[in-house]
This record gives structure tokens, C-alpha cells and sequence, in this order.
């Protein structure tokens, strides 16, 4: 059965290729047919493979494919081959289950649209690549997939290519993640030149042995991978991207930058934990950018009025939350929320989706309302997506997975008082910018009419979606409810467990109580502004701070006077391109030589006797007298 | 007392200069002929003098072929300049430049 | 021998000088006979009896007459005597004089700088010519037949006169 795992990359990238080279003589069926049940077979048959994985494990919880050598030279061969152990049948099962139900969701939503094949195809790519990199048992077949889910993200962003917006939003995002892209190219070739080799679980046992805890070379690598994680998991400092990323279709927002691509960070410092590990100042590094994040990106979604904005913000918030995690050495709690995560910010942007279609492309908060009652699935999807976000205590997936980490957070030996306090405080302003979300845009009155109803192709997976989003938590029960380490226990034969300072049930009990409190709290401050509007937004609208948070920290500003504006002044002074004008340079030369030599062409008899006269005297002289 | 040969290539060496200013100062085609046939006769000179000297028949069997390419050579180039004459009124070689540049 | 040697010597000089200075083509050829009657005289002193009758007779006796034929032919009359008085300035001669000066001071240099080689003064029958030529220089006699009969071919092209389209009488309006 594990023999089947290369047929789950393979079917959709086979499926890509199917309907970029002869999309365009399938139908819409055909093309949909193809394009979501390429990903609905890998689907079923990740869940074949899990279900052999746990009831049989092989030796070591590891199972390696090789598929065929792509590189042998001088002892460096990294090979295609597919690495399974439970940290990548987590991941495996996400894209390709999410996927497949945000493939159904995107054959209703995109059914009348130009492109319809393409865009299967991008979709296709792209989980096809998204399974390359989890699967990938070396890192440079990892950043084949790398680039390829940062390719696919440029085509998809921009799909409606013809409003420009797009494509500038796309560019911004292929830019800023090829920045840590090319961090992490220079850490592997630091990996290949000190260790001679990319295989990752040579990696892993070899680090220890040739660098001391802490070293400068261990350091450097683990920064570099981690530039390469900041931008494709949009970090600070180079999460710019992702609110803009918003211009593409709502399902690209959901399978990409909520559930997949953003969290190949994540992967990747799970997958390199070791190295990590051995770079200590890094890994604290990695906990600090992940709570500056959360926070950043909380305050910043409190004061958008864009939905998906909100979200995009949130997920970025999130993802934060899972670098805490992997920063004080939880990385297991990490994998866990990044898998709750996936289910709810998927639902959460799907559910959006199909408000703003059914609005006819509305995307401002500010104008929808009152759509409780006429769209009522929705509405009660959405609201459990957002609760599941919030976190709100015990019913939740949400609340299990983010308490994990804000308990790791306190009592993990890397860990720390601030961090905790960072996270706690995050998941307040959690709780308020979502249910300001749910509020605004489906209580009050209605200000825009309905166009379009939604199908089951839509609804269905929302609804898979919701019960995930609440009963996902209850395979990982905390030891104040029940001990249940399902997750922790599957992932513990992949990942190093995270180290507590001996902590005792009772602290967890009054901790995990603590974040339940502040979730309700932030609920009930999110109720009383919005829909008591006890005290009322307006007032705070026009100040300097909300504006900002609108900004997303002034982020965009800086960028642009720091690397933007000096880019285009030194692309205007070379407008002429002076490198050009050495070769330009060769060129005038030999014209103007040619144009010399020309000149002795006279087409006179008597000038060509002198040439011959002259020519003797030179030859006798030199061979003569010299 | 005998002569020597460098005289003689000498002469022939004066001889065949004096040619090649003939070729290069004049512009009349037909006196640059001319002048080349000063040229051929002065190399013949050469040959027939080496093969005096070396008491051998060589130089003049080489004179010979001279000979015998300078009576082509004029044959066909007077038949060359009669057309040329015929179709631009004028013997000036300077005004023959069409292959210039 | 010597006498008659530097004689022929000089005046084949004098009259090289003077082929290249006329105005008038006719003279000039004439000057060039001279010339060439002088040079075979050397071939004659050097013991080539067989090279300076060849030259009397081809070069002096066959190609100048052909050269003059073909001036006369081409008839140049007095306006082309004042055109190549124009021509002919005394500032031409400055550059292809310094060139050949140079040429001949490092001919001299060559020549000079060596032991003399004296000739002895032997005659070289035609029939050892004729010997040479046939047997070691066949190859070079079947080239210059065929040169001298691409020549012919060559000579009878160029010398052939097109037939004019317009009949004769109707030649007179635009020639």
C-alpha cells in the first residue's frame, strides 16, 4: 500500500499537464472532472496510506520511495524520492483533503468564468508541487516544490490578469518570497559545501556531529532557512505580500495562503528541527518574529474593512502563532494547530467567498449585513470557522490546538513570560477582529441585495469543513481534560518532543482557563461594539493609530522609500543601459574600423600598385632586416 | 674581368622600379601597361642572369614562360582597354573606381 | 665586355625613364623597344644568345607591335595629348619616387651584403635550352598552350563587335 505514495504528487501534476496542453477542448464537465478528481483520488489514496502507515508501521516510522537519481556528481546525488514518517502524512493529508474540497468548492465558484481550465490546471500544479515539498526527501527536491507552489501562487494571484491590480499584486508577492527564497538557496549551498549533502535525514544526524551547539556556520544556515520560511509563511519582515494576494479568486485565497502554501515555512522548520535545535539563538529568534508577528497582524486586521483583508491578516497572525510554537520547541503543537488551522481558515475564506459572490463581488465588510437569515448555511458555517479562529473554549478545534501553544509558550524551557503574554494578548484581539467580521457582515441590516445563491458544490464542503473545524481538537485532549495525546503521539516518532519545565496539571487547568476567559472576552467587547454599538467605531476611524493598523504597520511605506523607490531611481539613471553600451561599444568599434578599412578600397589601379609597393618595402624590411 | 651577378640584379632590381613608379604616376591605362611590361622584361633579366651564372638553361626556359604569359597577358588586356575605350570615352584609370568602398 | 655591358646597362635605364615620362603613347612605346633591344644585348653579354634573340623577336618584334597597333587603334588625337600634360604634374612623383627609393636602397643592401658572385662568361646553346625546356619543364609548356589559348579565346571575346540593334542609317539621332 505505501508503494502507491509516488501515484499522490503524480496524479495531479499528470493532470496539470492534461489540461494545460488539451484544456482547450474539454468541456467545463470534463476539465472539472479531471481537474478536482486527480486531487480527490491522491485524496483517498493518502487516506489508503495513513491508514496502512498507523496500522502497520514500517521500521523507524519511515518510509522512503526512491523514484529515480536526478543529480550524481562527486558524491552529491540527491535523488527523487518520497520521504513518508508522520510529520509528512499530516501535511499530505491536509493539501490533499483540503484541496479536494476546495477543488469541488472552485468548480461552482468559477464556473462561468474565462479560464475555467487554466485555472484547474495552475490549481493542479500547485497541490501537485505542494506535494513534491512535503514529500520531499531531500531539500533540493524540497525547493523544487518550493518555487513551484511560489510559481503557482504568482499564476493564480494574477489570474484575472487582465485587470493590472492583479498582476502587481502577484509580482509583489513572487518578489518579496523570492527575497527568502534566495536566503534559503545560500543555506543549501552552506549545507552542501560543509556537510555534502541535501538528504534531509543525513542532515539531521550528521549537523549534530559536525557543529557545536551554536556555532557560527549552524547559526548562519538555520537564519538562512529561516529568511526562506519568513517569506513564503509571510513574517515579518516579509509579509507584506499577503494581504495583497487577496486579488486572486477566493479558492486560491483558501488553498494557498491559508492553508498550504503559507505553512511551508512551518514545514520547513519542522522538517529541520535539528538544525534548529543546534542554533539555539535562531530557534529564540524564530519564537520572537512569530509573537511580533501575531501581534502586528492582529492590530492590523482590527481596522480593515476588506473581508478577505481581515482574514488574510488573521492568517498571518496564525501562522505566527505556529512559529511561537516552533520557536520554544513545541513543534508537534505547531504541525497540530497548523492542521486546525488549514480546516477553519479554509472554511473561513471559502464562506467569504461565497459572500462575496452572492453579493456580486462585494468585498467591503461595511456593505453587507443582514445576511443571517438569507443565507443561513453560511452564515452558521462561518460563524463556527470563527469561533474555531477565536478559540473559543472546549467546543471549538481552535481551542485546543492555540491553548497547546500558549501552555508550551509558558512552560516549555525555551519558553517565556512575554511569549505567553504576546500569545494571550493576541488571542484576544483575535477574538475581537473576528467577531467583528461575523457581526458587520451578517447582523445588522441588509445594505446590498443577493444575486446568486449558492449550490451544494459550495456548500458541501463548507460543511465538512465546520465539523472539522470543531470536533479536530478532540485527538489531542490536554492533560486537564482527559489526556488524550493522539496527535502529539503520532507526530512523537518525527518530531523531538517539546522539553517542560515540570509544570503541574493544576497550572495547565488555570492557564487553559485564563485563554478561555479572554476568547469569551473578546467576543463580548466585539458584541458590545458592534452590535450594541455601545461605543462605536467611528470615533476611532479617523485617528492616526487606525490608520495605522490600516496599513499594516506602515510596512508597505517603508518598503517603498527603503528598496522600491531607489530600485526604479538606479533602473532610471541606467535607462541607457551602460553595460549595454559596452557591447554597443564593440559593435561602433569594429563599424568605425571597417569604415577606415573601407576608405583604402578607392577602386584605383594606381592606388592599389602604391598599397603593393608599400606592402614590399614593409615585408622586406621586416623579414629582412629584422 | 667578369661581371658579377649582383650587378645584374641590380639592374634588374632598378629597372623594375623604375616600372612600378610608371604604374603608380601614371593615369593613362595604356602607359601603366607599358610599365608593367618594363616590370616582366626587368624580371626577366633576373632569371636569365641566376641562370647564367649557374652555367645552366634554366633561366632562360624560365625567360621563356615570361615571355610567353606577358604576350598573353597584353593580348587580352589591350583587347580590355579597346572595349573600355569604346564604352567610356577615356583612357583615365582613375575614372574606372566602380569598385570602390 | 664590361664596356659594352655598362653601355647597355645605362641606356636600358635612360630609356626606361623616358617610357614613363612621354606624353605621347607612340613615343613612349618606341622608347620601350629601345629598351628591350638594350636588355637583350645584356642577355647576350651574360652567354643567352637563345633569351635575346626570344626577346628581339616575341617581345620587341610581336607584343610592342601589337601595343602600337592597338594605340593607333585607339586613336587619340591631340585634345588627349593636352589631357595628359594636365595629368602628369612634377608633384606626383614625389611619393612613388621616396617608395621605389626605399625599395631599391634595401634591394641594394640585399645584394651587397653578400660575397660577389662572378659569371663566368659561357654561352648556352639553344639546344641545351631546348633540352631544359622539353624535358624537364614539359609540364610548364602544356600550361603556357593552354594559357596562350585561354588568351586567344579572350582576345577574340573582347574583340567582338556586338551587333547594334537600330540599322545603321537610324545611328545618327542619339549614338
Amino acid at each position: 500500500m505505501l508503494n502507491l505514495l509516488w501515484i499522490v504528487p503524480a496524479l495531479p501534476f499528470l493532470s496539470f499537464l492534461i489540461l494545460a496542453v488539451l484544456g482547450k477542448r474539454f468541456t467545463l464537465k470534463a476539465a472539472s472532472i479531471l481537474g478536482a478528481g486527480s486531487i480527490g483520488i491522491s485524496a483517498f489514496i493518502t487516506l489508503l496510506i495513513g491508514i496502512s502507515f498507523i496500522s502497520n508501521p514500517p521500521a523507524d516510522h519511515i518510509f522512503v520511495q526512491t523514484l529515480w537519481t536526478w543529480i550524481n556528481v562527486a558524491g552529491f546525488n540527491p535523488s527523487i524520492s518520497f520521504y513518508l514518517d508522520p510529520l509528512s502524512i499530516v501535511f499530505m493529508f491536509v493539501v490533499t483533503f483540503v484541496g479536494f474540497l476546495i477543488h469541488l468548492y472552485s468548480v461552482e465558484f468559477m464556473y462561468e468564468e474565462e479560464g475555467f481550465t487554466r485555472f484547474f490546471a495552475y490549481m493542479n500544479l500547485f497541490v501537485g508541487s505542494m506535494l513534491t515539498l512535503v514529500l520531499a526527501d531531500n531539500l533540493l527536491l524540497l525547493y523544487l516544490g518550493w518555487e513551484g507552489v511560489g510559481l503557482c501562487s504568482y499564476l493564480l494571484i494574477g489570474f484575472w490578469y487582465k485587470d493590472s491590480v492583479n498582476g502587481a499584486a502577484a509580482q509583489k508577492a513572487f518578489i518579496v518570497t523570492r527575497v527568502g527564497d534566495t536566503a534559503m538557496a545560500i543555506g543549501l549551498f552552506l549545507l552542501v559545501a560543509n556537510l555534502g549533502t541535501l538528504n534531509i535525514k543525513d542532515i539531521l544526524s550528521k549537523a549534530p556531529e559536525t557543529w557545536a551547539q551554536g556555532s557560527s556556520l549552524a547559526t548562519a544556515v538555520a537564519l538562512l532557512l529561516l529568511g526562506g520560511a519568513l517569506g513564503k509563511s509571510a513574517q515579518l519582515p516579509l509579509q507584506t505580500w499577503l494581504p495583497d494576494a487577496m486579488a486572486g479568486p477566493s479558492p486560491v485565497s483558501a488553498l494557498i495562503h491559508a492553508a498550504t502554501m503559507v505553512t511551508a515555512g512551518v514545514y520547513l522548520i519542522a522538517r529541520t528541527n535539528a538544525l534548529f535545535i543546534l542554533a539555539p539563538d535562531v530557534q529564540q529568534l524564530v519564537a520572537v518574529i512569530g509573537a511580533a508577528t501575531l501581534l502586528v497582524a492582529g492590530f492590523s486586521a482590527l481596522t480593515q474593512h476588506d473581508i478577505k483583508r481581515v482574514l488574510a491578516y488573521s492568517t498571518i497572525s496564525q501562522i505566527g502563532y505556529m512559529f511561537l510554537a516552533l520557536g520554544v520547541g513545541a513543534f508537534s503543537a505547531a504541525v497540530f494547530h497548523f492542521m486546525i488551522h488549514a480546516f477553519f481558515k479554509a472554511l473561513l475564506f471559502l464562506a467569504a467567498g461565497a459572500v462575496i459572490i452572492s453579493l456580486h463581488h462585494e468585498h467591503n465588510m461595511f456593505k453587507m449585513g443582514g445576511l443571517k437569515t438569507k443565507m443561513p448555511l453560511i452564515y452558521w458555517t462561518f460563524l463556527i470557522g470563527s469561533a474555531s479562529l477565536a478559540s473559543l473554549p472546549l467546543i471549538t478545534a481552535g481551542f485546543y490546538s492555540k491553548d497547546l501553544i500558549l501552555w508550551t509558550a509558558w512552560s516549555g524551557t525555551k519558553g517565556s513570560t512575554w511569549l505567553w503574554a504576546a500569545g494571550l494578548f493576541g488571542a484576544f484581539i483575535t477574538a475581537i477582529y473576528t467577531f467583528r467580521m461575523v457581526f458587520i457582515t451578517f447582523l445588522g441590516e441588509q445594505r446590498t441585495e443577493i444575486s446568486h445563491t449558492s449550490g451544494n458544490l459550495i456548500k458541501v464542503p463548507l460543511v465538512i469543513l465546520a465539523v472539522l473545524s470543531l470536533i479536530g481538537g478532540f485527538i489531542e485532549l490536554p492533560g486537564t481534560l482527559g489526556h488524550l495525546p493522539l496527535f502529539s503521539g503520532f507526530l512523537e516518532n518525527a518530531l523531538p518532543s517539546v522539553s517542560l519545565t515540570g509544570k503541574s496539571i493544576l497550572q495547565e487547568g488555570i492557564f487553559q482557563i485564563i485563554a478561555g476567559i479572554t476568547a469569551l472576552a473578546g467576543l463580548y467587547i466585539s458584541y458590545l461594539l458592534y452590535v450594541r454599538r455601545n461605543i462605536s467605531e467611528e470615533r476611532f476611524s479617523k485617528g492616526a493609530l487606525h490608520r495605522f493598523f490600516y496599513s499594516g504597520w506602515g510596512f508597505d511605506w517603508l518598503y517603498d522609500r527603503l528598496f522600491v523607490k531607489p530600485a526604479i531611481f538606479l533602473a532610471y539613471i541606467n535607462r541607457n543601459d551602460f553595460i549595454d553600451l559596452f557591447y554597443n561599444g564593440i559593435a561602433a568599434v569594429t563599424s568605425f574600423i571597417h569604415k577606415l578599412l573601407s576608405k583604402t578600397q578607392t577602386g584605383r589601379l594606381r592606388w592599389y600598385a602604391m598599397g603593393i609597393a608599400v606592402g614590399a618595402i614593409l615585408t622586406i624590411t621586416i623579414i629582412v632586416f629584422l | 674581368m667578369n661581371i658579377s651577378l649582383e650587378i645584374n640584379l641590380a639592374l634588374a632590381g632598378i629597372l623594375f622600379l623604375i616600372g612600378l613608379i610608371g604604374v603608380m604616376v601614371r593615369r593613362n591605362i595604356v602607359f601603366m601597361l607599358m610599365s608593367i611590361e618594363i616590370m616582366l622584361n626587368a624580371s626577366g633579366l633576373a632569371f636569365v642572369a641566376a641562370g647564367s651564372k649557374w652555367m645552366q638553361a634554366d633561366g632562360q626556359v624560365m625567360f621563356i614562360f615570361i615571355l610567353t604569359m606577358a604576350a598573353a597577358e597584353v593580348s587580352v588586356a589591350l583587347a580590355l582597354i579597346l572595349k573600355i575605350f569604346g564604352r567610356t570615352k577615356t583612357l583615365d584609370a582613375d575614372l574606372l573606381d566602380k569598385m570602390k568602398g | 665586355m664590361q664596356v659594352a655591358f655598362y653601355i647597355s646597362a645605362v641606356i636600358a635605364v635612360l630609356s626606361s625613364v623616358m617610357v614613363i615620362t612621354r606624353l605621347n603613347a607612340v613615343h613612349a612605346l618606341l622608347y620601350l623597344i629601345v629598351s628591350l633591344f638594350s636588355v637583350a644585348v645584356i642577355f647576350f653579354i651574360l652567354g643567352s644568345p637563345f633569351a635575346a634573340a626570344l626577346e628581339v623577336i616575341i617581345y620587341a618584334g610581336a607584343i610592342m607591335v601589337l601595343f602600337v597597333f592597338a594605340v593607333m587603334l585607339l586613336n587619340l588625337g591631340q585634345e588627349a595629348k593636352a589631357e595628359e600634360k594636365k595629368l602628369l604634374s612634377g608633384k606626383l612623383w614625389i611619393g612613388p619616387g621616396i617608395l621605389s627609393l626605399i625599395l631599391l636602397v634595401q634591394l641594394l643592401i640585399i645584394l651587397f651584403s653578400e660575397n660577389t658572385n662572378e659569371i663566368s662568361v659561357h654561352a648556352i646553346s639553344p639546344k641545351e635550352v631546348g633540352i631544359t625546356l622539353f624535358r624537364k619543364y614539359l609540364l610548364g609548356v602544356e600550361l603556357s598552350g593552354m594559357l596562350l589559348m585561354s588568351g586567344i579565346v579572350g582576345a577574340f571575346y573582347f574583340g567582338e563587335k556586338k551587333k547594334k540593334s537600330k540599322h545603321r542609317f537610324l545611328q545618327g539621332e542619339n549614338n
